[in-house]
């Protein structure tokens, strides 16, 4: 009895940080609709900040002022960070914001990588509660339980303000009905800058709480994100009592996992929120959104045609300019250029659903990373050759987008995308852990092309073929009538639904369209290096493919290639400079603001404007 | 006249609010009848019903003798309702001839077709239809781009686009200049006559439903209160009444409210 309750007090403690920076990412999202992905740089931030404020304030008291102080200044920042990236985009799809916040994560690591250094910084000690108290035998840090014993008072605050106060009414008005804060003649902007401060002030403190059990890394913001989604979607986004539920069930739930079945706690996670999702769409304790849609930015999108026979020209010779590299570059250049086009097909893929199905997928690396594994597996335990592997990776990666799309397509809006972000999740935590099969975090290796196709300069031609092929076949598809059912799937559903089209299957089919060509690219990436680690399942390759969608444009059909390629070559230069996050997260900042439109979107609209190309001719 | 849909004590109701309530009536074969009534009068939620898009709590709704309630609205499409939306819905991102070739292409079930070019399918045939409503010189321009009555009259071309056998038509000419609405209506009533389309529709303005509804039904507070000829409900005591009296009020220009 005593090691059990002893574990289950520890997965209380560690629910307080949990639950007070998923408490304020939920309050952001239910006010201002926005998924704020850079939340867990805020709670890094109050990680670092309070270890700095706690060198100078000394004893009991500067311990816990330093933490108060980090919150404060955490809520500073998110106020600086929200007037000045979110709020020219508060009408934007979820897209944009998502884009946006992922640019603030890549500025906030460096400037926290300038100003602490590179260094994991273990977090002091809490003056009076250092040592551990025994109940029934067991030990319990004496802080743990100082954490169990805030955590009512924080739920306390935090009810009260949202019931009793002013802003608590707003806050409400807002997450139940959009249209009655305008009503209200309520400052939207006011309202929103203050649950910013508030929400980012949530994470700062829970930073900062966390340090004497956890300190403070640079990898932090990453590793508590997956979670305190996970616990926001579980509890229902927006809902403070949902957030707090799913945190002590998530944290409880890791507590027991790590001691009874370590090799599946991540796997556990992701399972609880998958089958909550399933029972229940909108979380514990979430309302179905109804409104939810997001409108067009911009000019609505033109109507497009396949190439004219200039158009096919120009192609053809970019394509046999290309072709001449093995001529004339050096191998490193051809080993750059099959990356660029593995990336282009993977991100075709996604702005296939993105764009033309307006199915927005925070998930389509476990499309490219499942097609990966896929072939490695067959290869490695089947002894398959690289030319069956290509025909059946794809395929499986086709069975596995339906069973996710079975699950996923019901949903819309930010509820898909967070489906979808759980899912992917779900196969990467499958893949780390089940290291019999997969490997684990040590991946697969050997897994090379052919002994014909082994060279790289035969690679190159044969990543060209199938490469090409995939992104053409896509392009086809967009023309096709079923890339029409699509689009107009997208344009209306009323419209849709009321001329016997059955959007949900048409979507349905899509998405496994994707996901087979999303595997597909996964098979030539494996090939390509002859290994794969669970890298390519993270939640940071779904955001790279939707980052190259967003930087080319999303309502052309060629942004995902110029979006693709222009951010391989960015990478590729940027990372030879130390602080190239910020470099990369500022452009990215200032593409969502200044250019909506894209890389090709709106280089296209200036030759459209100046007269190189027709109107009619934009693609 | 036998009639094409029978519709039998269909309700609705929003929590306490009863949006439609036990409305009975029938449209018959090549009639063209207006459903008119004041604003909230649950004229539109009638259409929702009719379509699928609104699952009643009661009633039957009859095609030709078969029960479409429950059914989806593509399942009621495809047995030959057609529908134009009193807010116009069309594709704004396809271009005007594409958005009747949609159309087409799903009557044809070609949907899940993936070879060949949509743009090359059914083109001549969309140009008909948009000749059929004065719109085939704008084929190639985007749907996103159009005026207003334009977008109403390429409803009517995409709702023409399966040779439906019943037309449902909510507000058809609101949002158009008076002189258009006439216009608009006699070339409806022209279309539907030539191809025997059966057609309910709606209209705030009473000098389109005069001049060319064969019959008029009022409904007020989900209620049908009178149905008859149009002089017959011209006339009606009970009519006058819940239009505040009065011939020339009847010309109400009220169009804020939504679908
Ligand atoms: N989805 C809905 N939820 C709640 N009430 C609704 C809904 N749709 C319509 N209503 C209500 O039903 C009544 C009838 O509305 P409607 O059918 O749109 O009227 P009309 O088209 O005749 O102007 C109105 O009182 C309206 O507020
Ligand atoms: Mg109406």
């Amino acid at each position: 009895m005593g090691p059990f309750i002893a574990q289950f007090l520890t997965g209380l403690a560690n629910a307080a940080a949990l639950f007070l920076v998923a408490s304020g990412l939920s309050l952001i999202f239910g006010v201002t609709r926005i998924v704020n992905f850079a939340h867990g740089s805020f709670y890094m931030l109050g990680a670092f900040i309070g270890y700095t404020v706690m060198q100078l304030l000394p004893g009991a008291f500067g311990f816990w002022s330093s933490i108060l102080v980090a919150g404060l200044a955490v809520g500073l920042i998110g106020v600086i960070v929200e007037m000045l990236v979110l709020r020219p985009i508060y009408r934007a799809p979820e897209l944009f914001q998502l884009v946006a916040t992922f640019g603030v994560i890549l500025v906030i690591q460096d400037l926290a990588l300038i100003t602490w250094g590179a260094e994991d910084l273990l977090g002091p000690r809490a003056p009076g509660l250092k040592g551990v108290i025994r109940i029934l035998g067991e030990p319990v840090p004496k802080y743990d339980l100082a954490l169990i014993a805030i955590t009512p008072f924080i739920l306390f605050a935090l009810w009260y303000l949202i019931t009793k106060t002013r802003l608590g009414v707003l806050v409400r008005a807002a997450t139940q009905d959009r249209e009655m804060v305008a009503a209200l003649g309520v400052n939207q902007s006011w309202l929103f800058t203050g649950v910013f401060f508030l929400g980012a002030m949530l994470a700062g403190l829970g930073g900062a709480l966390q340090l004497p059990k956890g300190g403070a890394d640079l990898l932090m913001d990453f590793n508590i994100l997956a979670s305190i989604f996970v616990v926001v979607v579980i509890g229902g986004m927006g809902s403070l009592p949902g957030a707090f539920i799913a945190a002590v069930l998530i944290s409880v739930l890791n507590v027991f996992g790590v001691r009874y079945m370590p090799q599946s706690t991540l796997v556990l996670m992701y399972v609880v929120m998958a089958v909550v999702l399933i029972i229940k769409p909108y979380g514990l304790m979430g309302r179905k959104e109804v409104a939810g849609e997001h409108g067009q930015v911009g000019e609505p999108e033109q109507p497009f045609s396949p190439f004219g026979r200039r158009g096919r020209l120009i192609v053809a010779v970019l394509l046999i300019a290309l072709a001449t590299l093995p001529f004339l570059g050096s191998k490193f250049a051809m080993i750059l250029a099959i990356d660029i086009i593995i990336v282009c097909l993977f991100a075709a893929s996604l702005h296939f659903i993105l764009s033309l199905g307006g199915l927005v997928s925070f998930g389509h690396a476990a499309f490219f990373g499942g097609g990966a594994y896929a072939a490695a597996l067959m290869v490695h335990y089947a002894g398959s050759p690289m030319e069956l592997a290509f025909v059946l990776a794809p395929i499986i990666t086709g069975f596995l987008a339906i069973i996710i799309g079975w699950f996923c397509i019901r949903l819309t809006g930010v509820y898909f995308a967070m489906l979808t972000l759980a899912f992917s999740q779900l196969l990467w935590s499958l893949v780390f852990q089940w290291g019999e099969v997969t490997g684990g975090d040590d991946g697969m290796v050997s897994i090379w092309p052919s002994p014909w196709a082994s060279d790289t300069t035969v690679f190159f031609y044969l990543t060209m073929i199938i490469g090409f092929g995939g992104i053409l076949v896509l392009r086809h598809a967009a023309h096709s009538p079923f890339g029409y059912a699509l689009r107009a799937s997208r344009d209306s559903a009323g419209r849709a639904e009321a001329t016997g089209i059955n959007t949900k299957r048409v979507q349905f089919v899509a998405f496994t369209f994707a996901g087979a060509m999303a595997g597909l690219a996964g098979t030539l990436f494996v090939f390509s290096k002859g290994s794969i680690f669970p890298t390519e399942l993270e939640i940071g390759k779904s955001f790279d493919a939707l980052i190259m969608v967003f930087l080319g444009g999303v309502k052309t059909l060629a942004g995902p290639l110029v979006g693709a390629s222009a951010l391989s070559l960015m990478q590729d230069y940027l990372t030879r400079f130390e602080y190239w996050r910020l470099a990369l997260g500022l452009l990215i900042i200032a593409v969502v603001i200044i250019a909506p439109e894209g890389i090709a979107g709106t280089s296209q609209k200036l030759a459209a404007r100046w007269g190189i190309i027709r109107r009619d001719e934009v693609q | 006249m036998t009639s094409v849909l029978e519709v039998k004590e269909l309700s609705k109701s929003f929590g306490g609010n009863h949006a439609v309530n036990n409305v009975s009536f029938a449209v018959g074969a090549g009639e063209l009848l207006a459903l008119i009534g004041p604003n909230g009068a649950g004229k539109t939620t009638c259409f929702n019903m009719l379509m699928g898009q609104l699952a009643p709590d009661a009633g039957e709704v009859l095609l030709d003798g078969e029960n479409l309630v429950g059914l989806p609205p593509r399942a009621i499409w495809r047995k030959g309702v057609g529908r134009t939306f009193q807010i116009t819905a069309t594709y704004p991102s396809m271009t005007v001839v594409e958005n009747v070739q949609m159309a087409i292409m799903s009557d044809k079930k070609r949907l899940f077709s993936f070879l060949p070019y949509a743009r090359n399918l059914y083109r001549e045939e969309a140009v008909t239809l948009l000749d059929l409503v004065g719109m085939a010189e704008q084929a190639d321009r985007a749907a996103a781009i159009l005026a207003y009555g334009d977008l109403k009259r390429l409803e009517l071309a995409i709702a023409l686009a399966h040779k439906p056998r019943l037309l449902l038509m909510d507000e058809p000419t609101a949002g158009m200049a008076p002189s258009e609405r006439i216009k608009l209506m006699q070339l409806t009533a022209d279309i539907v006559a030539d191809k025997g389309i059966s057609v309910l529709f709606t209209e705030h303005d009473m000098d389109v439903v005069f001049a060319h509804a064969h019959r008029v039904m009022v409904l007020n507070r989900g209620e049908i209160i009178a149905n008859g000829s149009v002089d017959e409900v011209r006339d009606d005591p009970l009519v006058r009444e819940v239009y505040l009296g009065g011939g020339t009020v009847f010309a109400d220009k009220e169009e804020s409210e939504n679908a």
